[in-house]
């Protein structure tokens, strides 16, 4: 970690302790991490994120004592929590929104990330960490949604399972490995809840070496400087821990907004339907985390390729660090890399959008367009290219090729000096250090 | 230790040393390798789902025009009474541009071409393609829009096959075992 330790174990057990299994050390150390002192509300998400993990971890423990992971008995068990266990539909929204709201602050931290470039050395290996947290957590979710086991659960879990059945020669023998028989059925809910009640631990896990990784090299900072002295930092307590806090209370009005008002208001109306292995809803989605990704495999006509696209699109984030060519972190910095950003987050969401609409539909209602190969040009099919056009160009066109040709702005040379050579132009006390107010 | 041990003990000697990590080695990856197995095996179809494979079916069950769907190792299995326009179109579709070129004589039992019997998920994801619907009377697959005719060939859509025949005999003339 930062190497200095302040704490003097006071008490005789304390000293005891501290020599043998040193976790008062350990913990105080933590609590005091100098954190750079500019950090905003961007940064507030991590906390938002381990408040999400716990509140999983808590309500998903709970159903589990209530839920009963049988193909047979499963609609019926969750149907009991909703209607007969003490509370029991609370915790169940909880746990249901609560999966919403965990994808919700990921992608905020994510873009986070890249907007002021924070996986930019030394902290590639936070941002890789990052990423398999993301994976793990799409498998938890999407291993979750199957155990109610209605309509959208099963149809859901079919589609997803099947898109690994593409894989050349050996994707036949890998489904029906994963299903353990011939379709979607009991033995798959049970492996399922087997392994969603396990990954969240795992992503407990992964999260304490991302949370290492970062005290390696500490925060990153909107400024995308490094900390040059400990007059840019301050204690993480109280300063971060007040101001996490907070921004997690805020969160969690809008979490309970959801929770109490309109809790079904992200699911599927289809899913309080008994899963029924003969018959396919008319229009099935998947939850709106998932739909970007949903309209890059429906984008591509063939197949495999559309699956390949769809992988691709999560595996260019493990290589991001790499693709961006450019030593200025911070956007701030980069008046075009901050324009393609924003494009880039345009784009996610149109590919969000055509996630949630047949391919067929079309975009602008009423307007005839014209055929362009397979499908006319005025429909989701067409514009969910554009989007996996514009997705992949920023990765393999704009990231790599920007950092080379753009000028960036004057970068400052310090957190306490952000303004370049304009130290007369600060308000009286700009300067001034909370770190030596508490 | 160092200085106890003489410096020419057999156990320098490199090449018999070589020999045990190597074998030690060996040893280790075979048996890590021999005990995964059950461990990666035990998620593939148990026994007793392999079992339940063969069912029989009663075509009276059916009307001209309709189909019945039944399960088989958990999958729908569509019995279809085609009707001869039916018939007609199918066949005249053999010389259609097909996606996954098959005659419809070869789809359907000799001399049983009204009772077309398919297995009932759509080659793309799996879904379970709408019985009538479509631009060639045949099912269309609410998922992703894959089309296919009244033989069950693909026609439009992203489904890579035509829709797949089960193992099927006829017992009789109003009866069928699948599987
Ligand atoms: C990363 C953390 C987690 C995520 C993202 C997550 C996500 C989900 C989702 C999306 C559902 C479906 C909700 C619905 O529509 O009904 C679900 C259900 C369920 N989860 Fe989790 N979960 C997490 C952790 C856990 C944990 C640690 C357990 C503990 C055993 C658990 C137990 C359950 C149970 C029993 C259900 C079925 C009851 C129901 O459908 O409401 N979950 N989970
Ligand atoms: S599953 Fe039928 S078209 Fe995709």
């Amino acid at each position: 970690m930062s190497g200095h330790s302040t704490y003097e174990p006071k008490t005789a057990f304390e000293r005891w302790l501290d020599t043998r299994l040193p976790i008062i050390r350990f913990g105080l150390d933590f609590m005091e991490f100098p954190t750079p002192k500019n950090l905003n509300y961007w940064w507030t998400f991590g906390a938002i994120l381990a408040f999400c993990l716990a509140t999983q971890i808590i309500t998903g423990v709970i159903l589990a004592m209530h839920y009963v992971a049988n193909a047979g008995l499963a609609f019926g068990s969750v149907e009991h929590i909703m209607r007969d266990v003490n509370y029991g539909w609370m915790i169940r929204f909880i746990h249901a929104n609560g999966a919403s709201m965990f994808f919700l602050a990921v992608y905020i931290h994510m873009f986070r990330g890249i907007y002021y470039g924070s996986y930019k050395a030394p902290r590639e290996v936070i941002w890789l960490l990052g990423v398999i947290i993301y994976l793990l957590m799409m498998a938890t979710a999407f291993m979750g949604y199957v155990l109610p086991w209605g309509q959208m659960s099963f149809w859901g879990a079919t589609v997803i399972t099947n898109i690994i059945g593409s894989l050349p020669i050996i994707g036949g023998a890998i489904t029906t490995w994963l299903w353990g028989g011939f379709a979607v059925d009991d033995p798959t809910l049970n492996r399922f809840f087997s392994l969603h009640y396990l990954l969240p631990f795992m992503i407990a896990g992964v999260v304490v070496l991302h949370l290492w990784a970062l005290h390696v090299p500490g925060n990153n900072n909107p400024l995308g400087v490094n900390v040059k002295s400990e007059k840019d930092t301050i204690p993480f307590h109280p300063y971060y821990t007040v101001k996490d806090g907070f921004a997690v209370a805020v969160f969690v009005i809008l979490f309970a907004t959801f929770v109490f008002f309109n809790p079904d208001g992200l699911g599927h109306a289809d899913n309080y339907i008994e899963a029924n292995p003969l018959v396919t809803p008319q229009h099935i989605v998947p939850e709106w985390y998932f739909l970007p990704f949903y309209a890059i495999l429906r984008a591509i006509p063939n197949k495999l390729m559309g699956v390949l696209a769809m992988f691709a699109s999560i595996g260019f984030l493990f290589v991001l660090p790499w693709l961006d060519t450019s030593k200025v972190r911070s956007m701030r910095y980069r008046p075009s890399a901050r324009l393609f950003f924003w494009i880039f987050v345009v784009t996610c969401i149109i590919l969000g959008f055509c996630g949630a609409h047949e391919p067929d539909q079309q975009v602008i209602p009423g307007f005839g367009g014209f055929q362009l190969m397979d499908s006319n040009i005025n429909s989701f099919v067409w514009l969910s290219r554009l989007g996996v056009l514009g997705y992949f160009g920023y990765f393999l066109v704009v990231m790599p090729i920007l950092g080379l040709r753009e000028v960036p702005l004057p970068v400052p040379e310090s957190i306490s000096n952000p303004v370049l050579a304009a130290g007369s132009a600060m308000p009286a006390g700009a300067t001034a250090s909370p770190e030596k107010k508490g | 230790m160092a200085d106890t041990v003489a410096t020419t003990s057999p156990g320098d000697d490199p090449s018999r040393r070589d020999f045990i990590h190597i074998a030690a080695t060996a040893a280790a990856v075979g048996g890590a390798a021999a005990i995964a197995w059950p461990f990666i095996d035990q998620m593939n179809p148990s026994g007793d789902t392999l079992a339940l494979s063969s069912i029989e079916f009663d075509l009276t069950k059916v009307q001209e025009g309709q189909q019945v769907v039944v399960k088989w190792r958990s999958k729908p299995v569509f019995v279809r009474y085609r009707t001869p326009k039916e018939i007609a179109e199918a066949v005249a579709g053999d010389h259609a541009d097909l996606r996954d070129p098959a005659t419809d004589e070869s789809r359907h039992k000799p001399g049983k071409a009204q009772w077309l019997i398919l297995i009932g998920v759509c080659t793309h994801l799996g879904c379970v393609p709408n019985f009538g619907q479509g631009d060639y009377g045949g099912w269309f697959c609410p998922c992703h829009g894959s089309q296919y005719d009244t033989s069950g060939r693909i026609r439009k859509g992203p489904a890579p096959k035509n829709l797949y025949l089960p193992d099927y005999t006829f017992l009789s003339d109003t009866k069928v075992k699948i599987g």
